[in-house]
C-alpha cells in the first residue's frame, strides 16, 4: 500500500516541524523558566527613564524579579509612570527604592530595586517611593565640559 | 507616425487593464478555493498526499539550506561582532535573524521554486492535456478535488518548513560559533534566550510564513490553472510563478515588517 507510507512521512514531517517549533520556543526563546503567570503590579515615577524599554528586565542585586509592564507619561506631574510586574516568589518591602540603570556602557537599561528595611511588604497596586531617574549621558559630558572651561578660566586668570 | 503613437498608448492600457482583469479572477479564484476548503477537508487523505509532494520532498532542500545559511551567519557574525568585543552577542545575531526574517523568507522563497513551480507545472499540464475537463464532464469539481487539497497542503507545509529551516539555521551558527570557533557556550545560549520572546519573534515568524504560504501558493495554483494548454504556455506559466510569488514574498515581508517590529 502506497498511501500507508505517504501517512508515515507526513507525520514524520509534521512531528519535526513541530519539535522544531518546540525547539525555537523552549531553547531559543525564552519561553522555559519565565513564568508570566504570579505577578503583582508595582508603580513608580521617574523624571527621566532615559532608553527604558518595556519588557525591560528589572532586577535586584543582579538577579531577574521581573520585568517593565508598562510605561506612560503622567501629564500632571510631568513624569514618566513605569510599572512593574514583580514575581510573587520575590516579596520587597514598602520603603524599597528603585533606579534606572545601564547595563555596561552601551548595553541595554534597566530598573535595579534597593530593598529597604520597612516592616510592611509591597501589594499588587501600590507604587514605589524613592525612585532615580536614568543618567542621561549628554547632561553628564555637558557638565564635565562646562566644569572644565569654567576651571580652565579660573587658571587663565590666575595666571595673568 | 501618429498611429505607432497612438497604438503604443493603447497597448499600455491594454496591459494594464489585462493586469487588473486577471487580479480580479485571481482573487475570484481564491474565493472559489475557499468555498470549496471543506469538501477537501472531509477527503482529508488528498490533503495528506499534497503535504508529502509539497512538504516532505521540500524537506531536504530546506534542511540543508538552513543548516548553511545559519553556518554563514555564524561566521560572517563573529567577523563583525568580534572588532566590538561583542562575540557573545553571536546567538542573539544568528537567532534574531532567522527567526524573524530569513527562517520564514528564505524557506518561501525555496518552497516557491521547489514546491510552487511544481504545483503549476501538474496542473498547466492537467489543463493542457484535458483532465480538468474531463472531470467537469464526470461533474467533479476540479477545484474541491484537484485546487482545494494544493492548496491547503502547502499551507499547512509552510510554517512547518520555515520552523524546521529556523531550527536549522539556529544548529547550524551553533556549530561553527562554538564548536568551530569557540565562543562562549552558555552566554550563547543564554543571551539568545534573553533576546528572543515568544510571542514578539517566534510567533510573528510563523504568522509570516503562513502568509507567505498562502500568497505562493495561490499564486502557483492561479498560473497553472489559467496557463494556456501548450507546451509553452506552461513553461512561461511555470517562470511567471516564480517570479510573481519572489516578488510577492519580499513585498509581503516588507509590509508585515512594517506592521509587526516597528520598534515600540
Amino acid at each position: 500500500m502506497q498511501r500507508a507510507t505517504i501517512d508515515l512521512w507526513v507525520g514524520i514531517f509534521v512531528v519535526a516541524g513541530i519539535v522544531a517549533i518546540l525547539f525555537l520556543a523552549l531553547k531559543v526563546g525564552n519561553l522555559g523558566g519565565y513564568d508570566s503567570s504570579e505577578t503583582y503590579a508595582v508603580k513608580a515615577s521617574f523624571d527621566n527613564i532615559g532608553g527604558l524599554k518595556a519588557r525591560a528586565p528589572v532586577k535586584s542585586a543582579g538577579v531577574v524579579v521581573g520585568r517593565v509592564a508598562e510605561i506612560g507619561f503622567d501629564p500632571k506631574t510631568y513624569e514618566a509612570t513605569v510599572t512593574l510586574s514583580l514575581n510573587t516568589h520575590y516579596p520587597f518591602p514598602k520603603d524599597t527604592s528603585a533606579s534606572i540603570m545601564t547595563s555596561g556602557l552601551l548595553g541595554e537599561q534597566y530598573i535595579a530595586l534597593d530593598a529597604g528595611g520597612s516592616e510592611k511588604m509591597l501589594a499588587n497596586g501600590d507604587a514605589l517611593k524613592i525612585t532615580q531617574g536614568a543618567v542621561v549621558l549628554e547632561n553628564l559630558i555637558g557638565q564635565f565640559l562646562y566644569n572644565k572651561s569654567d576651571s580652565a578660566a579660573e587658571k587663565g586668570n590666575a595666571a595673568e | 507616425m501618429m498611429d505607432t503613437l497612438l497604438e503604443s498608448v493603447r497597448g499600455i492600457g491594454r496591459r494594464t487593464v489585462d493586469r487588473v482583469w486577471r487580479m480580479g479572477v485571481a482573487a475570484h479564484f481564491f474565493l472559489l478555493v475557499l468555498l470549496h476548503s471543506g469538501t477537501s477537508f472531509r477527503r482529508f487523505h488528498l490533503i495528506v498526499r499534497e503535504i508529502f509532494t509539497a512538504g516532505v520532498l521540500s524537506l531536504i532542500i530546506i534542511l540543508v539550506s538552513g543548516l548553511f545559511v545559519g553556518m554563514v551567519l555564524g561566521l560572517q557574525g563573529y567577523e563583525t561582532l568580534q572588532t566590538y568585543g561583542s562575540e557573545e552577542a553571536l546567538g542573539v545575531l544568528v537567532s534574531l535573524s532567522l527567526v524573524r526574517e530569513l527562517g520564514p523568507v528564505v524557506a518561501a522563497l525555496l518552497f516557491a521554486s521547489r514546491a510552487g513551480s511544481a504545483i503549476t507545472a501538474e496542473i498547466g499540464l492537467m489543463k493542457a492535456t484535458e483532465q480538468i475537463a474531463a472531470m467537469e464532464m464526470m461533474a467533479v469539481d476540479p477545484i474541491a478535488r484537484v485546487i482545494a487539497p494544493r492548496f491547503w497542503g502547502a499551507v499547512i507545509s509552510m510554517p512547518l518548513l520555515a520552523a524546521l529551516f529556523s531550527a536549522m539555521g539556529v544548529l547550524g551558527g551553533y556549530l561553527v560559533g562554538v564548536v568551530l570557533i569557540g565562543v562562549d557556550e552558555g552566554s550563547f545560549w543564554s543571551q539568545m534566550q534573553a533576546a528572543v520572546d515568544f510571542k514578539e519573534d517566534i510567533l510573528n515568524g510563523v504568522i509570516k510564513s503562513v502568509v507567505f504560504g498562502i500568497a505562493v501558493t495561490i499564486i502557483a495554483l492561479f498560473e497553472g490553472y489559467d496557463a494556456p494548454p501548450t507546451a509553452e504556455g506552461v513553461s512561461r506559466a511555470t517562470t511567471r510563478t516564480v517570479v510573481t510569488s519572489s516578488l510577492a514574498i519580499l513585498g509581503l515581508d516588507f509590509v508585515l515588517t512594517a506592521f509587526m517590529f516597528r520598534g515600540v
